[in-house]
């Protein structure tokens, strides 16, 4: 166990590697009670929500389905990410612990000029279920959780003071369910009695970076840009006359020309890419990239890393472990999605 | 190999394991592999190399961590676990037995009492 933040967090149950590939071939279940929930409502609450982040929550044309988003300071570096979902009131934000005190004091700064209410759930807790037989595993949960097989990626029910959406941070199926604290203990026994093995941070870990999720503090921080850590795609343009927090630097980012790249580099060499560690480009006697997350993919048996590297026409790349140089190859920021390898070289 | 002679450690996790010959196996403890959880790869030194007492003489790496592997005595690697190469979690399942790291001829087997007993590594464990 763990302290995290103030929770007791266990970093793994048994094997790590066993949880990982529980979650890949059947089925896992995460207590993540620790993500910060937060609800937003009042008139004008879409109209704040749609100012605080970066994607914008006018796509979500259902009520339950969420979507990812950064949200960003005046520089238009990364605050937080975040899944925003729309509910009947208004919408839910489920944001980091990591991050608690800062996204609050940002937010509420600014919600001030809104008719809008942000209450903090700390009567709900979060739990994830993950992997290809994850619907099977709540078929007897006295929710209809068969929903799974209906909807799509991203969408959500909310019956019986239960939420439940199809998201998650590991790559696989799965959903994130948010109840009243007094009724987790029963999901979670459901859950096991049917077959869910219960997954630890170390393992969350390995799934999320295999999928190619990033991890604050890690990816990215108050000092990236959402262009340097694979969170462009997040940002939404759709709507020109629509502001939102950080949308005039991200304006000015987009026309300079020395912004980094998020990218997967992998290696066969008998090492583990680490965090921290320096990463040469082939034809550079000078580090000026960095793995931001490294470790071992139990799913392809090889050490595997996220990395910021300056934009170049490299396909390979050095990283510099223990003064040694180890060869990797560089493509894109996601390795295994639904079990399979969908990491792409660069050529 | 005979697990009936005396092991003793280091504080730093490694045990070793003295036989009549003077030849002192060398591995990790049950402790460490617990701390490391999942081991992925290791690195052995090559036979024929000297390794000083406390020096280091391997590296372990977990999905967690590196750590390093240093020899409780001096002396001349004669043999290494290649297995361990191929099938490291052998270190996790079997650390004190399959999951043996290398063997030295030691200079001096006077020194081997001088390393800690199970006991007092267990204290140190605890500490």
């Amino acid at each position: 166990m763990v302290d995290f933040h103030g929770w007791d967090m266990p970093i793994n149950y048994g094997s790590q590697i066993e949880e990982h590939h529980a979650v890949r071939q059947g089925c896992g279940i995460f207590d993540v009670s620790h993500m910060t929930i937060l609800d937003f409502e009042g008139s004008e609450s879409e109209l704040f929500v749609r100012k605080l982040i970066a994607n914008d929550v006018r796509k979500l044309s259902e009520n339950y389905s969420g979507l990812y988003s950064a949200m960003l300071n005046d520089k238009g570096y990364v605050i937080d990410d975040l899944i925003a979902y729309r509910m009947d009131k208004g919408f839910r934000l489920v944001v980091n612990c990591a991050t608690r005190g800062e996204d609050l004091k940002w937010i509420s700064a600014r919600a001030k000029e809104y008719d809008v209410n942000m209450i903090e759930r700390e009567d709900l807790s979060m739990v994830a279920i993950q992997g290809p037989q994850s619907p099977s595993v709540l078929k007897n949960f006295p929710a209809p959780i068969d929903f799974l097989k209906e909807k799509k990626r991203q969408q959500g029910i909310f019956q019986d003071d239960i939420f439940a959406a199809k998201t998650g941070y590991t790559g696989e199926l799965g959903f994130e369910v948010i109840l009243p604290n007094e009724k987790a203990i029963d999901l979670w026994n459901i859950a096991i009695s049917e077959g869910a093995k219960p997954i630890g941070l170390a393992a969350r870990d390995t799934l999320r970076l295999e999928a190619g999720m990033n991890l604050y503090g890690f990816e990215m921080d108050e000092t990236i840009s959402p262009f340097e850590c694979n969170m462009g795609w997040t940002v939404c343009w759709q709507d020109d006359q629509r502001d939102f927090f950080g949308k005039e630097s991200l304006i000015k980012q987009k026309e300079s020309n020395d912004l980094k790249e998020l990218v997967g580099i992998i290696t066969d060499e008998k090492v583990i890419l680490r965090q921290g560690q320096k990463i040469h480009l082939e034809e550079e006697n000078h580090a000026r990239g960095i793995v931001t997350s490294g470790t071992y993919s139990p799913s392809l048996k090889k050490p595997i890393a996220l990395a910021r590297l300056p934009k170049s026409e490299s396909t390979s790349c050095f990283a510099e472990i223990r003064g040694k140089r180890v060869k990797a190859k560089i493509g894109s920021p996601k390795f295994i999605k639904e079990g399979k390898l969908i990491f792409k070289e660069k050529v | 190999m005979s697990s009936d002679n005396e092991v003793r450690y280091l504080s730093s996790h490694e045990w070793g394991r003295i036989d009549e010959d003077g030849i002192l196996t060398v591995g990790i403890s049950e402790h460490a592999q617990d701390l490391l959880g999942d081991i992925v790869f290791v690195e052995l030194p090559d036979v024929g190399d000297m390794l000083e007492a406390e020096g280091e003489s391997a590296i372990v790496e977990s999905v967690k961590a590196a750590s390093d592997v240093y020899s409780p005595l001096t002396g001349e690697v004669v043999e290494i676990n290649e297995k361990l190469l191929d099938e490291p979690e052998i270190i996790n399942n079997s650390p004190l037995e399959d999951g043996w790291f290398f063997k030295i001829k030691i200079d001096n087997d006077l020194q081997f009492a001088d390393l800690l007993t199970e006991e007092e590594y267990n204290d140190t464990c605890e500490d």
